[in-house]
Parts: structure tokens; C-alpha cells; sequence
């Protein structure tokens, strides 16, 4: 790994300042950054490091529903948020193993967007609103492809707000090497309708699936969902699974999460 | 290079370090604690898995400077006061919970973090834990034991599939 300068501010304000400089990034849990560097992937002069700043970090009940701190990590979202929103407490429960869920944050996967991450799903499906140091961005407005996202150059996510639905479930295929999500699907029922977001399928990243969220918006079951089906074309192939099983995988996922939601 | 101070094992320690320094590398050859293994590097195989601030966490997926104040245990520090073998690790000795033996530091890291948090875990509970940690001898069935066993359960009635 190149060697690099690491600064750990105590203030948003503070590390938007650090950001500011020639060659800055940001570093969260560091669960995907960290070993990127040691690939050379990515090679930064200066990390700022945004796990030490208190006002971006816990879970509570607000005016946007569910809202959590940026750098709170998997395993603290699995805890505080099972009251409230269980079926993403669940989600960040899932995520990687026990000691990535200690250090990974959940700003870190949005900002990442990995194209098989899980917190996109859930963002996605729940219309949530990503809260930057700069304003307010909707989920809808937010993804935009593969590790791509509205973020600009030195925009910090600060936290994120979930709207609490009346029922919801996410269920992920894992890859069993990686536990990526080979294919995941968050289903989310609101009293306006139905949200159904596809991670881990697509190469344009996280999507909302229209026609299954206009079919269970009608039909809240399993059997709605019958005469669709998704096309493997624009799927992610790779050895691990071609795009059509990628695609019929998502609609039996729908299906189960459906059944699932509670 | 800043200067990184933390408790390691109950000891004040410090040290200067590189803005890149992986904890493992600072533990390993900042302090000569070689119990934590680097197995993988790529924050795969759980070798390295060390307890910071009470959580455990991989050390090669983390930087030294990170954990500047923080508590750290190793598996240097997970023998009883007197130098006798934890229940955790007598646990790992008698269901013959390893065989090279490379992977447990790791292994005992997050067997202890589990049992701190759930005394009383189920076989699957167990192997639910442990998905971040590798073993390439044991095939696993004897590791869940051992830790079943460390956790005063009945250890006998897991069927090697």
C-alpha cells in the first residue's frame, strides 16, 4: 500500500475542510477501502477519517422516520434499529461477517454503492433521503449505476432517514464466498404503495423493479407477481451466475420477501 | 509518522506509525505479538481478528492509527491470570478444535466475542459467528464444539455431516 496522511476530525465542518485539500478522500469502516489501497486500486495522499465524529454516528426516531449517523456501523444498526425497523436491522445483521459489521458503516456502503451491497436495496425501497453536508438528496435522485452516486467531489453523507413502512422484508442470495448479495431484494409497503428494490443484479447497480411495485401495490402477495418476469439482458454475468439467473432469481426473492414481510 | 498510544492486553503501549500501518502489522511488528496471524491480508480468512474496544474486528482491515486510545486484546492476552489455558482455549485443546493451528487466534477472538454476547449460543448460532473466520484442517465441526463445550453446553450431539 502507498503511504498516505490519515486525520481524524472530530467535526463535519472540520472534515469537509480536510476534503477540501489536493489528493483527500474519505475513509469510513474502511472494510472495502482498506483493501482496495492494498491493491493499489486506490491510492490516496490523505484519508479523512469520519468514524470519529459524534454527530454523525446513532440511530433515532425523527420527523423523516428512522434516521441514522453516516459512520454508524452494521452491527449497531442491527441492534438499535430492530424496534423500529426490524426488517433493516435484519439487513444490517447480513452484511459480511460479525467483524466487518463492527467497523463497515452504512454511509460508507451508500457512498461506495457497490453494485451487490445491501444497504442500497434498502435506501432504494424505502425512499429514504441521504442527508449530505450540503442538502438533502432522494434515494430515487441518488443511484446513478455502478459505484456511482449523486455525491460530488468532497460531499460528505452525514446520515440517512427511512421512512418506516407498514411492512417490509429483504432476502439476499449470498455469493458464499463474499456474502455479497449474488442477487437481493428489498420489498417495501408504504400506505402510498409498494417499493421493490433489485441489488446484486444489474450492471447500472441497485434498481426499482416497476412492475412488480405496481402489481403488489394492487395485490399486497406472492401470486401477483405470477405473469411478470425480469430479462437477464443488462444483468451482471460473471461465473458466479449469467444475467437470466440473475433475473429469475430476483423475481423468486420477490416472491419470498413478500411472504416474509412482517 | 504520528505517535499512537493504546492499551494493549492491560499494558499502556505506544509507538510511531505510518499513516498506512495496518493494527496487525503494529501489533505484530511494533509489539512482537505474533499470536495474531496475518492469514489472508485481503480481510478475508478472520486469522488476524483481534478485540478493539471490546469488539472484534480484523486488524488487517483497519489502520494502527485508528485504534489510538483504544483497548485492545489479542490472544496473547486471553490466558488466565496465572498463565493456565482460558476455558475458551482448554475448550479448543480437548475437542481437538485445531489442527495446524493457524487460524485459531482468530478463531478464540471470535469465539470470546460471541460468548461475551451470547452465553448460551446454538449450534447454528455458533457457525453463524464464525463465517468470518477460515479454518482449512478442521472442516469446522470440532472448532463448534469446542466452542459449544467452552460455552457449558453439551458438545456430543453435533453430527459431523
Amino acid at each position: 500500500m502507498h503511504n498516505f496522511e490519515l486525520v481524524k476530525p472530530s467535526t463535519i465542518a472540520e472534515a469537509v475542510a480536510a476534503l477540501g485539500q489536493e489528493g483527500a478522500q474519505a475513509l469510513s469502516g474502511g472494510q472495502t477501502l482498506i483493501p482496495t489501497m492494498k491493491q493499489r486500486l486506490n491510492m490516496p495522499d490523505m484519508l479523512v477519517s469520519l468514524t470519529g465524529i459524534a454527530e454523525m454516528k446513532g440511530v433515532c426516531k425523527g420527523d423523516g422516520g428512522l434516521h441514522i449517523g453516516a459512520a454508524t456501523q452494521h452491527a449497531v444498526v442491527a441492534k438499535e434499529a430492530a424496534a423500529a425497523y426490524p426488517a433493516l436491522a435484519k439487513l444490517a445483521g447480513g452484511i459480511g461477517d460479525p467483524a466487518v459489521r463492527n467497523r463497515g458503516t452504512i454511509g460508507g456502503s451508500l457512498a461506495n454503492n457497490d453494485p451487490s451491497a445491501c444497504y442500497p436495496a434498502a435506501a432504494l425501497a424505502s425512499g429514504a433521503t441521504i442527508v449530505t453536508n450540503q442538502r438533502s438528496i432522494a434515494a430515487d435522485d441518488y443511484f446513478q449505476g455502478m459505484f456511482a452516486t449523486a455525491l460530488e467531489e468532497g460531499e460528505i453523507i452525514t446520515e440517512i432517514r427511512f421512512p418506516i413502512p407498514e411492512k417490509a422484508a429483504y432476502l439476499k442470495f449470498e455469493q458464499p464466498a463474499s456474502r455479497f448479495a449474488l442477487t437481493g431484494v428489498f420489498v417495501a409497503k408504504y400506505p402510498s404503495g409498494v417499493r421493490v428494490a433489485v441489488t446484486g443484479a444489474s450492471n447500472d447497480g441497485v434498481f426499482r423493479w416497476a412492475e412488480a411495485e405496481a402489481a403488489l401495490s394492487a395485490n399486497f402477495a406472492p401470486s401477483a407477481l405470477e405473469s411478470l418476469s425480469l430479462s437477464g439482458e443488462g444483468m451482471i454475468a460473471d461465473l458466479h451466475g449469467s444475467g437470466d439467473y440473475r433475473a429469475h432469481l430476483a423475481k423468486v426473492l420477490t416472491k419470498r420477501a413478500v411472504l416474509a414481510a412482517s | 509518522m504520528a505517535k499512537v498510544s493504546m492499551t494493549v492486553n492491560g499494558k499502556a503501549v505506544s509507538g510511531e506509525v505510518e499513516g498506512r500501518t495496518l493494527l496487525s502489522t503494529f501489533l505484530r511488528e511494533g509489539l512482537g505479538l505474533t499470536g495474531t496471524h496475518i492469514g489472508c491480508d485481503t480481510s478475508q480468512c478472520g486469522a488476524c481478528t483481534v478485540h478493539v474496544d471490546g469488539k472484534q474486528v480484523k486488524s488487517c482491515a483497519m489502520f494502527a492509527a485508528e485504534a489510538d486510545g483504544a483497548e485492545v486484546r489479542t490472544i496473547e492476552g486471553m490466558a488466565n491470570a496465572d498463565g493456565s489455558l482460558s476455558v475458551i482455549q482448554q475448550a479448543f485443546q480437548d475437542h481437538h478444535g485445531l489442527q495446524c493451528g493457524f487460524c485459531t487466534p482468530g478463531m478464540v477472538m471470535a469465539a470470546a466475542s460471541l460468548l461475551a454476547d451470547n452465553p448460551k449460543p446454538t449450534e447454528a448460532e455458533v457457525r453463524h459467528h464464525l463465517e468470518g473466520n477460515m479454518c482449512r484442517c478442521t472442516g469446522y465441526h470440532n472448532i463448534v464444539k469446542a466452542v459449544l463445550a467452552a460455552s457449558g453446553q453439551d458438545a456430543g450431539q453435533i453430527a459431523a455431516e
